[in-house]
């Protein structure tokens, strides 16, 4: 109930006068001092809050970076954690800056909700996972099976296409909230659970009794390139945010980190230079920010690599292999257009 | 003019309306340029095209290409299916309760008391996730059901049972065991059965609150003649009490059967594919926010006002018997 008054709240906040919000978010947020990022309210590994108090994440360490670009700082960050039906329109309405919240970039969202996507963060797919005792390890196998969704992502339809599709039945039993969803999955109301597979990982690490007893099966039924979205009609910000995201892939190519980025800064070879703002070299200031705008970035965030390792990585509980997400010179996705 | 009060009456009557209008303009003027200004289109054409998404529970035909107004239907069928069993089962529930606090057996009479303040002073939705792990946790696994009778099935799946089936020839279809559980046949699945006691278990209480004090608002000295008049306790109920107590039980009864049906949508929390949910659904598949609340908002309020207006009727017949 809380959950749906949020909702009704920000779809009624269209109702007061309010300014445009074009070309003024970098303004805005410069002068409020904070960048008010939408995060996950707990998903382990992409964005939660730490034992510390802290919020944690692969989504979050997108905020961080966002805001060292333009705000100097990574700490200086409002975090909103938002359910999925409420992500959108909390960006539409103005509430937060930037949406980080392992968001599908899709066509009609990117189309229809007055979003703008730039940058792919993250490659992910659907996947299922179940009980290892149910000795299941195809999908074509899951003929009347109960499956637990959670509402408000796109797992709801890719769900029905591919069941249609193979002429298998199922039972779709749809919650609102992550946490009684698992434990109706835990106490075997539901057969499977299915999600992206980065978040049966982050499941599976962190939410079942024991973890091996899970077992996630190798079909992947759907693309979900997950990545930050902004309000749409504020190109400058757009644009700053996708190139925040290729900074950090053109820093883990170049193979600088955060701990060697002060001294990669007298590094001769100049797509380094031109990346860390060296030598007179500012393309910064074309998105509305100095020279040093991605030296801060890795300073205190790091490249790409650094922030996956961190979170999702083989030494995290998740332990998610690079895959689609390596660096397209290991036959990855991740490529960056060059700085120049 | 100003002397004639009915004249007076209807030009304030006008002058507000006129007010509402100007406002309910304004929000709609407003609302418009926003969306626009933010690149939001607005509009219920999306209720035409496919939902492609399932629901398990239906009462009327559904699969995932029909489109968003069916599955709006479905999960609305849903609401009704859940609140007008949930008043059924609240309403003698506690016409029974009511009966026992005010019963001259001291057990009985402190049972009843017990039970509604328990019941009413712990949060609905604490009550429902109750009921629902309850369920899931206590039933046995889907691949061994327990049998309560031939072909009535009780398990994680719910309670199955044998049922028509097919939609050109129905034919009876009795549960059949498969590799997840039991299929074939007519189910009520965990998510409605801890819905439909959690509603009806709370609500009963406030109605047995309701019916008492009705009961105890009509005068000692009825009871007394009826009494005199040699009846037995049951006929004094029947006969005396009840068509007394009736005219003050039903409007604030009324408000506890809205409440009923508009806490239905507290299902979203466990899964029960009630109207809420289903609009949920809709709404991120299509980002349409402010038209599926609207729509929302919409059917609750016809919802309410119509079973406000079957319980005026009901009152007024009562009324007129007069006493």
């Amino acid at each position: 109930m809380k959950k749906l008054i949020a909702t009704i709240m920000f779809a009624l906040s269209y109702l007061a006068v309010s300014p445009s919000f074009a070309n003024k978010t970098l303004e805005s947020v410069k002068s409020k001092d904070a960048l008010a990022c939408g995060v996950h309210p707990g998903l382990a590994g992409f964005g939660m809050v730490d034992s510390s108090g802290k919020w944690a994440g692969f989504d979050v360490d997108f905020c961080r970076a966002v805001a060292a670009a333009t705000l100097g700082s990574a700490d200086k960050v409002r975090y909103v954690p938002l359910t999925a039906p409420q992500r959108f329109t909390a960006l539409q309405s103005g509430e937060i800056d930037l949406l980080s919240r392992n968001t599908t970039w899709t066509m009609s969202r990117d189309t229809q909700l007055g979003l703008a996507f730039g940058a792919i963060t993250f490659y992910d797919g659907q996947g299922f996972m179940l009980p290892k005792r149910l000795k299941v390890n195809s999908v074509r196998q899951l003929k009347g099976a109960t499956i637990c969704i959670q509402s408000g992502t796109t797992t709801e339809r890719n769900l029905a296409d591919y069941f249609r599709a193979n002429k298998i039945a199922y039972k779709p039993v749809v919650f609102d909230d992550l946490k009684t969803l698992l434990t109706a999955y835990s106490e075997g109301r539901c057969a499977v659970f299915t999600t992206d597979a980065s978040g049966l990982a982050a499941v599976r690490a962190n939410d079942m009794k024991v973890p091996d007893d899970h077992v996630i099966l190798p079909e992947i039924i759907s693309k979900e390139p997950l990545g930050p979205a902004v309000r749409r009609g504020d190109e400058d910000w757009l644009k700053l945010m996708t190139w925040v995201h290729f900074a950090m892939l053109n820093a883990e190519e170049l193979g600088i980190t955060s701990a060697n980025v002060d001294a990669k800064r007298a590094d001769p070879n100049p797509e380094v230079q031109r990346l860390l703002g060296q030598a007179g070299q500012d393309f910064g200031r074309a998105i509305g920010l100095d020279a040093a705008w991605a030296y801060r970035i890795i300073k205190q965030v790091g490249n790409y690599g650094e922030v996956f390792d961190r979170h999702l990585g083989p030494k995290t509980s998740l332990k998610l292999e690079r895959g689609p997400n390596a660096l397209w010179l290991n036959g990855g996705l991740q490529y960056a257009p060059p700085i120049r | 003019m100003w002397s004639q009060p009915r004249l007076r009456g209807l030009l304030w009557q006008a002058l507000l309306l006129v007010l509402l209008i100007s406002i309910l303009v304004v929000i709609g003027v407003n609302l418009n340029a926003n969306m626009a200004s933010r690149g939001v289109t607005f509009g219920f054409d999306f209720l035409f095209t496919p939902a492609g998404f399932d629901i398990s529970e239906h009462v009327i035909p559904y699969s995932a290409d029909r489109p968003y107004w069916q599955a709006l239907l479905v999960g609305l069928m849903n609401t009704f299916k859940v609140s007008f069993l949930g008043i059924l089962m609240a309403t003698t529930l506690g016409l029974f309760l009511a009966m026992g606090s005010l019963s001259v057996n001291p057990l009985m009479a402190w049972l009843s008391k017990g039970y509604v303040e328990l019941i009413r002073n712990v949060p609905l939705l604490l009550q429902l996730f109750f009921w629902y792990l309850l369920l899931t946790t206590m039933l046995p696994d889907p691949q061994t059901p327990l049998s309560l009778l031939p072909g009535l099935f009780l398990s994680k799946n719910g309670l199955q049972f044998p049922w028509f089936s097919g939609e050109n020839f129905p034919a009876l279809s009795i549960p059949e065991m498969g590799f997840f559980g039991l299929t074939g046949g007519g189910s009520l699945s965990p998510e409605f059965l801890a819905l439909l006691f959690g509603l009806g278990i709370y609500t009963s209480a406030f109605i047995a609150e309701v019916i008492r004090a009705g009961i105890l608002s009509v005068a000692r000295g009825q009871t007394e003649a009826a009494t005199a008049l040699g009846l037995t306790r049951w006929q004094q109920l029947r006969w005396v009490i009840l068509p007394q107590a009736l005219r003050l039980i039903i409007p604030p009864m009324t408000n506890q059967f809205l409440n009923l049906t508009k806490n239905s949508s507290l299902a979203v929390a466990i899964g029960y594919p009630e109207l809420v949910s289903v609009s949920t659904t809709t709404l991120n598949q299509t980002g349409r926010a402010v038209e599926a609340i609207l729509i929302l908002m919409m059917v609750y309020l016809t919802l309410s006002l119509l079973t406000s207006l079957v319980m005026h009727r009901f009152e007024a017949a009562t009324r007129e018997k007069g006493f």
